[in-house]
């Protein structure tokens, strides 16, 4: 269980050149994906979402209506897989397992005083804790920007190694809250420090903060988990979260983990989506490849 | 002796075993594209195409066709007139008789009018000169139609805002046209040659005969059906096709008052020889064999797709390709592994499939100089990579390559292969870069690449290239002058300095 803490050496990490990375996530999102291709890489982008809901008014009711939606997205047909995980809040994380239970959707549970993270740590590692006992396989936790931008590396570096350990067996996916690091050369940085710590996600947002994912962000986080992997042999999961609505959107990010990190990332065990409007439009997308002919919205439920 | 073989042996082996544990990335068919083939409904081909004479499409005096075909299939496409003298003299007599009857007397805003209309017809039927340029040169689709048309477009547009202003681009002058320009065009970028010939051309007041390449005619012929539609005056553009011979026609006809000639550097020198002491003005854009300089503090995952933009983008047939590579020796194992990856994830196929990233090979002389090339390289003791990509069985067809431990003195580090083959070589400080970039009979473009504002500025300054691109590579614009310096030629296109080479001032 335990990895590899790397030294927090930051000065090896490449810069990033902006106008070059937009141009390749631009021209990756050329592709055409069309057909089998498309049919296929719906169903697979539906098994890669980790469906969420992230809110105060958040009840039983609503998270037991979204593992239904998880655990059968398209009742009636079975080719349709499950998603990869329902995430929620601590408090929600028992009513989540119980619904769950024996589907293989997993839970996720954001921790360490999400969204803004600006509590002390151990009321971090309390948070992550009660959530993992309470029954959460995975924690997404957020780094502390503001440390962060302060140029305080060692802080953000060995907090997330304390998070990593209070996890206990639960995977650790590390929200870095890009829209807040602003700069390429931030995000890899981030990223790095995050893979370096022990995370086995890196995550792009926490869904509060716009911009939350873009492509540009999502190819700089995947150019990081390449490197970590050439250095470490250890394959590192990305999930991009926040702001993903459409199909076109979701295959663009196949697209990219295709051509960057390969074959081995393209499976819920290495990439996730955070989302849960994009379900839908997935759906609609498969009825219209199978019907040639867009449906009604009303008939894909919303919850 | 034998426990030294034993040794070498073992240290072999253990190399290999590391080799092997690396991490290694897979690129494989985990999830596959399905075909996306661009359709080719859009394109009206004619069995047989006239020369383009007077603003009509004439059978040839010299009553030969050749074919004309698809690289990528080896499907003939069309039959093609192919000029002789009498039918060079016929378009140069055309082209001077609109120069002295019309378009000499046209007002700038006047000229101008019908550029800028050839530009919005060009424009409107660009997915189907995108198709037809990929048909017939082979290059893949996604760069005929977000580069090739986009910017001869941008070429037309360029140059007819400029035809009633020439006198602002040339201040204290007075600016007037040479009269009839002869202008010879190469087979990689058919139709943006064209447009980069003939745009300035007819903005500075100048009719044209125009010769494209024998390998690539029919986007240049399609050309010729706009200039009927835009009702451009006859005679002010004729185009006659075929091969050298015509060439020569044209450059040594007594009438052409100009020769722009886009080629490679042997025909350039036999254009320059021939027309010694007639007169007559001469421009060349001839070969490259550019350095792209990575430096230790470059960008790298970025600086790695210059690298393959700057030699796979169209299949390495472009002058300005980066085909040497200068990369530091303290991140060359980085750069050359990350390279390695990126190749891999190259496409190549079918050119009209909107995913492929490698179209075919021009021509099947082409193919052939390329392997030539590519064995010296072996030959030579350079350590050959390639894609391991399928080759389809009909066409002509070359694997994205690159060469390691290459010596500046190797042939593929000296020659212009023209194909996608890259020459790596090693750099230890940046005056050694410099060096090596510059150590070359050409001169055409280099790239440079570093985070450091300053670094960009100090090398672009010692480099001897006509275009030096920083943090980028085969970016074109039509108001930013291109051309090259030494064996690579001379005289500028695009920009004001390239309205220089179509106008006479006094």
């Amino acid at each position: 269980m335990s990895t590899t803490v790397l030294s927090l050496d930051l000065s090896r990490v490449p810069p990033v050149d902006q106008v070059g990375i937009d141009e390749r996530a631009a021209a990756l999102a050329k592709r055409s994906i069309k057909t089998t291709a498309k049919r296929a890489g719906i169903r697979l982008a539906m098994s890669m979402l980790d469906l969420t809901t992230l809110e105060g008014k958040d009840s039983e009711g609503k998270v037991r209506q979204l593992c239904q939606k998880a655990m059968r997205p398209m009742p009636g047909d079975p080719t349709v897989p499950h998603v990869a995980a329902v995430c929620v809040y601590p408090n929600l994380v028992s009513i989540a397992k119980d619904a769950l239970s024996g589907s293989g959707v997993k839970v996720a549970s954001v921790a360490t005083g999400f969204p803004a993270g600006q509590v002390p740590l151990p009321v971090k590692i309390e948070d992550t804790r009660l959530a993992v006992a309470m029954g959460a396989d995975e924690i997404d936790m957020v780094i502390d920007r503001g440390a962060f931008l302060a140029g305080d590396y060692d802080r953000v570096f060995e907090e997330i190694i304390a998070v990593k350990d209070a996890c206990g067996p639960a995977h650790l996916k590390v929200i870095l809250e890009t829209g807040e690091l602003e700069t390429y050369d931030n995000v890899r940085r981030a990223s790095r420090l995050a893979m370096g710590a022990g995370a086995d996600f890196i995550k792009t947002s926490t869904g509060k903060i716009q911009p939350a994912s873009t492509p540009g962000v999502v190819l700089v986080m995947l150019e990081a988990i390449r490197d970590h992997y050439k250095e470490t042999g250890r394959r590192v999961g990305m999930k991009p979260a926040g702001g993903i609505k459409t199909s076109k959107e979701a295959l663009h990010l196949l697209v990219l983990v295709k051509e960057t990190l390969g074959d081995a990332w393209l499976t819920p065990d290495l990439f996730r989506i955070g989302a849960s409007t994009v379900a839908n439009d997935l759906l609609m997308q498969l009825v219209k490849e199978t019907t040639g002919r867009y449906q009604n919205e009303d008939y894909f439920t919303k919850d | 002796m034998s426990t030294t073989i034993t040794d070498q042996k073992a240290r072999t082996e253990a190399l290999k075993k590391v080799e092997a544990e690396k991490p290694r990335l897979e690129f494989g068919g985990a999830w596959d594209y399905a075909p996306a083939p661009e359709s080719k409904e859009h394109v009206r081909l004619e069995k047989r195409y006239g020369l383009f004479i007077g603003g009509e499409f004439v059978a040839p005096r010299s009553k030969k066709y050749f074919e004309t075909i698809n690289p990528a299939t080896e499907e003939v496409l069309a039959e093609v007139a192919e000029g002789n003298a009498a039918d060079i003299d016929a378009a140069v007599r055309a082209a001077e008789q609109a120069y002295e009857k019309r378009w000499k007397k046209l007002s700038g805003a006047q000229r101008g009018k019908y550029i800028y209309r050839i530009a919005r017809l060009l424009q409107e039927k660009a997915r189907e000169f995108a198709v037809l340029e990929t048909m017939n040169g082979g290059k893949p689709i996604k760069e005929s139609r977000d580069v090739d048309v986009p910017l001869a477009v941008a070429h037309f547009f360029y140059h007819a805002g400029w035809a009633d202003k020439l006198e602002y681009a040339f201040p204290r002058h007075s600016v007037s046209p040479i009269g009839v320009c002869g202008q010879i065009i190469p087979w990689n970028f058919p139709l943006l040659m064209a447009a980069w010939k003939i745009a300035p051309a007819l903005a500075c007041g100048n009719t044209v005969v125009l010769k494209p390449a024998e390998t690539t005619p029919l986007t240049s012929l399609h050309l010729a059906r706009i200039f009927q539609e835009a009702d451009l005056p006859p005679g002010v553009v004729n185009i006659v096709p075929g091969a050298g011979e015509t060439g020569a026609h044209l450059v040594n006809h007594p009438r052409a008052r100009k020769i722009a000639f886009t080629g490679s550097t042997d025909v350039g020198k036999i254009i320059q020889r021939s027309i010694a002491g007639t007169g007559k003005r001469l421009t060349l854009e001839l070969g490259g064999k550019a350095a792209n300089i990575i430096f230790e503090d470059a960008a790298l995952d970025q600086a790695v797709e210059g690298i393959i933009n700057g030699i796979y983008f169209n299949q390495g047939h472009v002058c300005c390709a980066g085909s040497r590579l200068l990369v530091q020796e303290s991140v060359a194992a980085t750069v050359l592994t990350k390279l390695a990856d990126r190749v891999a994830t190259l496409r190549l196929g079918d050119p009209l499939d909107k995913n492929t990233d490698v179209g075919a090979i021009n021509s099947k002389m082409q193919l052939e100089k390329i392997r030539e090339m590519v064995s010296t390289g072996v030959e030579e003791g350079a350590q050959l990579h390639q894609s391991a990509c399928a080759i389809p069985s009909r066409g002509f067809w070359f694997p994205p390559t690159f060469f390691t431990g290459v010596a500046q003195s190797h042939r593929i580090a000296r020659e212009e292969i023209f194909g996608p083959v890259l020459a790596v070589m090693t750099f230890r400080t940046p005056e050694e870069a410099v060096e090596k970039a510059n150590n070359i009979p050409y001169g055409l473009s280099a790239g440079i690449w570093t985070d450091k504002g300053s670094k960009i500025f100090k090398i672009t300054s010692k480099m001897k290239a006509g275009v030096v691109w920083a943090n980028t590579f085969n970016k074109f614009d039509p108001s930013s002058p291109f051309g090259g310096y030494k064996e690579s030629g001379f005289g500028r296109e695009g920009g004001v300095h390239g309205l220089r080479a179509y106008v006479e001032l006094s």
